[in-house]
C-alpha cells in the first residue's frame, strides 16, 4: 500500500461497466515528507476520500477489486483509506 | 491505473488466436511516460486522453474470454480537474 494524495478527480464517460457509479480519483504518491514521489496514478474510491485528502492506497488487482465490490473486474487500484496520522518512530 | 495518450496502433498480422478480435494501441503514460502497447475495451482513438488497468486485472476488461494482456485501456477520459499540484 501506498500513502498519496487526492489532487483531482478523473471525469470518464465512456469506460468498463465495473467502474460505474464509482468517483474516480488523481493520486499523487508521497514520500514520508509528504513531498510528490513519482507519477500521479488512477485510483477507484472505495471510501469516500475527496480532493486533499491524505490517504492510503493500494495497487494491486485482488485488493483494489474486493474494496470496491467488484471481484474479476480491470480495476488495479484503489483508495481504502483516509489518513489521519502517520507517526514515525 | 494511469492517464494516458493514445499516439498510435500496432498490427501483428501474427499473433495469438484470442488476440484476433482485438485492438493494439501505443498509448504514451502522462505526463512524460513511457510507451506502452495497451489493448483496447472501450473503442479508444488516436489523441484520446484514456485511463490503462494494468497487470493481471487488465484480462477481466474481456471476460468470459481470457485474453493474454498485462495493460488494458478501460476508460476514456473527458475531463481530468487536477485542482492541486
Amino acid at each position: 500500500m501506498i500513502i498519496a494524495r487526492v489532487v483531482g478527480n478523473v471525469i470518464a464517460t465512456q469506460k468498463q461497466a465495473a467502474h460505474e457509479g464509482k468517483k474516480i480519483l488523481l493520486l499523487q504518491p508521497l514520500d514520508l515528507s509528504d513531498q510528490p514521489a513519482g507519477d500521479v496514478i488512477v485510483a477507484l474510491d472505495a471510501v469516500d476520500a475527496g480532493v486533499g485528502d491524505r490517504v492510503l492506497a493500494v495497487q494491486e488487482g485482488f485488493s483494489a477489486m474486493t474494496s470496491v465490490g467488484h471481484i474479476e473486474s480491470p480495476i488495479d487500484a484503489a483508495v481504502i483509506g483516509v489518513i489521519d496520522e502517520v507517526a514515525i518512530a | 491505473m494511469y492517464l494516458g495518450k493514445v499516439i498510435g496502433r500496432v498490427v501483428c498480422s501474427v499473433k495469438n488466436d484470442v488476440l484476433e478480435a482485438q485492438k493494439l494501441l501505443l498509448v504514451r503514460r502522462l505526463p512524460n511516460g513511457p510507451a506502452v502497447v495497451a489493448l483496447d475495451a472501450v473503442g479508444a482513438g488516436a489523441g484520446e486522453t484514456v485511463y490503462v488497468c494494468r497487470g493481471r486485472e487488465a484480462a477481466f476488461a474481456f471476460k468470459p474470454d481470457e485474453v493474454p494482456t498485462e495493460a488494458t485501456i478501460v476508460a476514456i477520459v473527458d475531463e481530468v480537474q487536477r485542482i492541486l499540484p
